[in-house]
């Protein structure tokens, strides 16, 4: 085994399924022979050719386009859209069509598609460029909505996605491209998509996150315990469809729970894990669940992201509200 | 102190002229059926040219049919298509049936001409989930609802196939309006970037609901914004069967010689509202427009020219309205029969494996519509 930090993880599993099949194209803009911004692509150029991985113009919604129709031939296409703050460039080509396909067409034409994209704050990126869209993707029926909080996780959820026959938005992290390493296994292995994981046991209080904030919901555990708290990290994996079962089987064991998002607090993932655990689990539940999420205003970028940004402390303080109820 | 600029002058005259370019129309039949085009003329057999005709007869018998079945409540969703037989159908029969449709929601004729049975078209009127069913191998995909989307989906479609090393094209079809959107440009652009086999068709019938063409843009033609994405732009006579025929023949072979795609402006007219709709054209165009454009009459020119070489008569017009009405008859009898449709036949499309939410779902629907 390799230690990977994500990027590389994402990287190898790309090369993973390029290799295993000749009719997965991987695009997008400077993911040629640049490797793609933040590296993703690396070497995929040189190794499997243009026919294979190739750069687009600069314009994402031809690139969803392209995916869309690359798909109709039979093609199963991974493209990036470099930020996912341009995702409202290309949002016809996700939620109003290759979400639709399979049921416009009654099951003629399925869209394996894999939409790759960086986001998340802390990282200083320029404005527009880093914000948490995901909620948008999750209201849309036909995607899957998949964000990894480790390298592990990344490769074998990213090989899924790229296998899976519907289209899958998989959002990387750019705080956790290479903010740690971990032992990857070379070659193939599969993560299944809609899949919870509970990265930390406990017993007093389930602590929903994902992406980056597993993070810090880990380390607000460790702080926790010091407490004498023993809290239980739950990392969501795939925010669309929700791993009920793991959330639920979570909330009966601890009695009380938050959900953390680095979104905003309006609607979202967070709302609808709130949700339904009160649709399932209401009497199980010794307090109301909370949420950890960002103030309602626009993503602010560079200096401000700091202030802005939900950490390990906000989460303590929730966690003990909610435990002292 | 600033100083004062020098009185430069940009030599800018050429850039001008390049504005001003001149599309000619590409016209082969005039309005009296007579050829003006002698050496354009399509290598047809007769039997091709009345196939053409039956064609356009008979699509304008299924437009009125459509439209009396809208009324009477029997279709769902219609854009009539009077008045751009020619550009539709004429389109299509340069066409080979390994090449990809991805209609505009007008284009409904070419693809029931590709393949699609007539009933499964007005199951999709009327958003039945048994319209495109069954349809992966029809080369075609639902007519598109979101203007200019076809446009970049057809890049795609146009490089799957270049990648598979196929003989086909993959064609689309916007209007006027349709040219003004983003995905538009995005479209041509791409298919030039890769030098892929399509062909972009814009049928210019001179209103985008009501807003008239020269409202979208000062371009003098549609045609000329293939000039930025560095691809062949034509504008041929959309009511003239013959020319659209040819171009859209001569494009397919370009594409498939790998000289990448084409963009055709198709000049046409439709006779009829935008939609079913509730949209009333007299609001935005006079009678007189109307009747200008009547005048150019795709099937009376193309009726002309056939009988004149002798090959078309009263008799064969009339066989081809019967059989276009036989035919409609029986295909609103089969949609007819098509089963109800319940909320767990939606959730069911939604993919081959149904996520958990919709698993869940699918069993509380079916329980609720066994009762």
């Amino acid at each position: 085994m390799a230690q990977m930090t994500m990027i590389q993880a994402i990287n190898d599993a790309m090369r993973v399924e390029l290799k295993r099949d000749e009719k997965v194209l991987v695009f997008g803009e400077d993911v040629g022979v640049n490797g793609g911004v933040f590296r993703a692509t690396e070497n995929l150029h040189a190794e499997f050719g243009e026919d294979r991985v190739f750069d687009t113009p600069l314009a994402e919604s031809g690139i969803g386009g392209l995916a869309i129709g690359l798909a109709v031939q039979g093609f199963r296409p991974v493209p990036e859209i470099q930020f996912f703050g341009f995702v409202f460039e290309v949002m016809d080509s996700i939620a109003g069509q290759m979400a639709r396909y399979h049921f416009r067409t009654g099951g003629s034409f399925e869209m394996p598609i894999t939409i790759r994209s960086p986001f998340g704050g802390g990282v200083h990126t320029p404005e527009m460029h880093a914000d948490s869209l995901e909620g948008l993707m999750a209201q849309t029926p036909g995607l899957k909505v998949v964000i990894p909080s480790t390298p592990y996780d990344a490769k074998g959820l990213l090989i899924s996605a790229i296998r899976d026959n519907n289209p899958v938005v998989f959002l990387e992290h750019m705080k956790l491209y290479r903010s740690f390493r971990e032992e990857v296994p070379e070659g193939e292995y599969t993560i299944p998509l809609g899949k919870a994981d509970v990265k930390r046991e406990g017993k007093d209080i389930s602590i929903i996150a994902y992406g980056a904030m597993v993070h810090e919901a880990l380390k607000a555990a460790d702080e926790l315990e010091k407490e004498g708290y023993s809290a239980e990290v739950v990392d969501l994996r795939t925010v669309s469809p929700l791993d009920i079962e793991t959330i639920i089987a979570s909330v009966e064991k601890t009695n009380r729970a938050i959900v953390v998002q680095e979104a905003q607090k309006q609607a979202g993932v967070a709302a609808n894990v709130v949700a339904e655990i009160n649709d399932r689990a209401i009497l199980s539940l010794e307090a109301p669940v909370l949420r950890v999420a960002a103030a309602d205003t626009v993503f602010p970028f560079s200096q401000a992201e700091s202030v802005w940004l939900p950490n390990y402390k906000d989460i303590i303080e929730t966690a003990k509200k909610v435990l002292t109820f | 102190m600033a100083s004062k600029t020098k009185n430069a002058k940009l030599e800018v005259a050429s850039q001008l002229d390049a504005v001003d370019k001149e599309f000619q129309t590409f016209q082969i039949l005039n309005e009296e059926g007579e050829v003006v085009n002698e050496k354009a003329l399509p290598d047809l057999t007769d039997e091709q040219l009345q196939e053409l005709m039956r064609r356009m007869v008979y699509t304008r018998i299924l437009d009125q049919r459509s439209i009396s079945l809208n009324r009477q409540g029997r279709l769902g969703f219609y854009a009539p298509t009077a008045g751009q037989e020619a550009s539709q159908i004429a389109s299509h029969f340069a066409l080979e049936k390994e090449d990809f449709i991805l209609p505009g929601y007008r284009d409904v004729p070419q693809v029931i001409w590709h393949g699609l049975p007539l009933s499964k078209a007005f199951l999709w009127s009327r958003g039945h989930y048994q319209g495109f069913e069954n349809t992966a191998a029809l080369n075609v995909l639902p007519p598109q609802i979101i203007i200019g989307a076809q446009y970049v989906q057809t890049a795609g479609v146009a490089l799957g196939l270049k990648k598979k090393g196929e003989k086909a094209v993959a064609i689309t079809y916007t209007g006027d309006g349709g040219t003004s959107q983003g995905d538009f440009y995005e479209g041509i652009n791409f298919a030039s970037a890769y030098q892929v086999p399509a062909i972009f068709v814009v049928q210019n019938n001179g209103f985008a609901i009501s807003t008239p063409r020269h409202k979208q843009t000062a371009a003098k033609t549609l045609a000329q914004k293939a000039v930025a994405a560095g691809i062949p732009g034509i504008q041929v006579d959309g009511m003239d069967p013959l020319a659209v025929y040819v171009a859209v023949k001569d494009a397919r072979e370009r594409a498939i010689n790998g000289e990448g795609p084409t963009l055709i402006e198709t000049l046409t007219y439709r006779y009829g509202p935008h939609t079913m709709s509730g949209d009333d054209p007299t609001r935005y165009r006079t009678k007189e427009l109307d009747s200008e454009w009547e005048k150019k009459d795709p099937l009376v020119r193309f009726r002309k020219y056939l009988e004149n070489k002798g090959i078309w008569n009263e008799e064969m017009e009339n066989a081809a309205i019967e059989q276009a009405k036989e035919e409609i008859k029986e295909a609103i009898k089969e949609a007819d029969q098509a089963p109800k449709q319940k909320v767990s036949d939606l959730i069911s499309i939604m993919s081959k494996e149904l996520p958990s939410n919709l698993k869940e779902q699918y069993e509380i629907y079916k329980e609720k519509e066994s009762k």
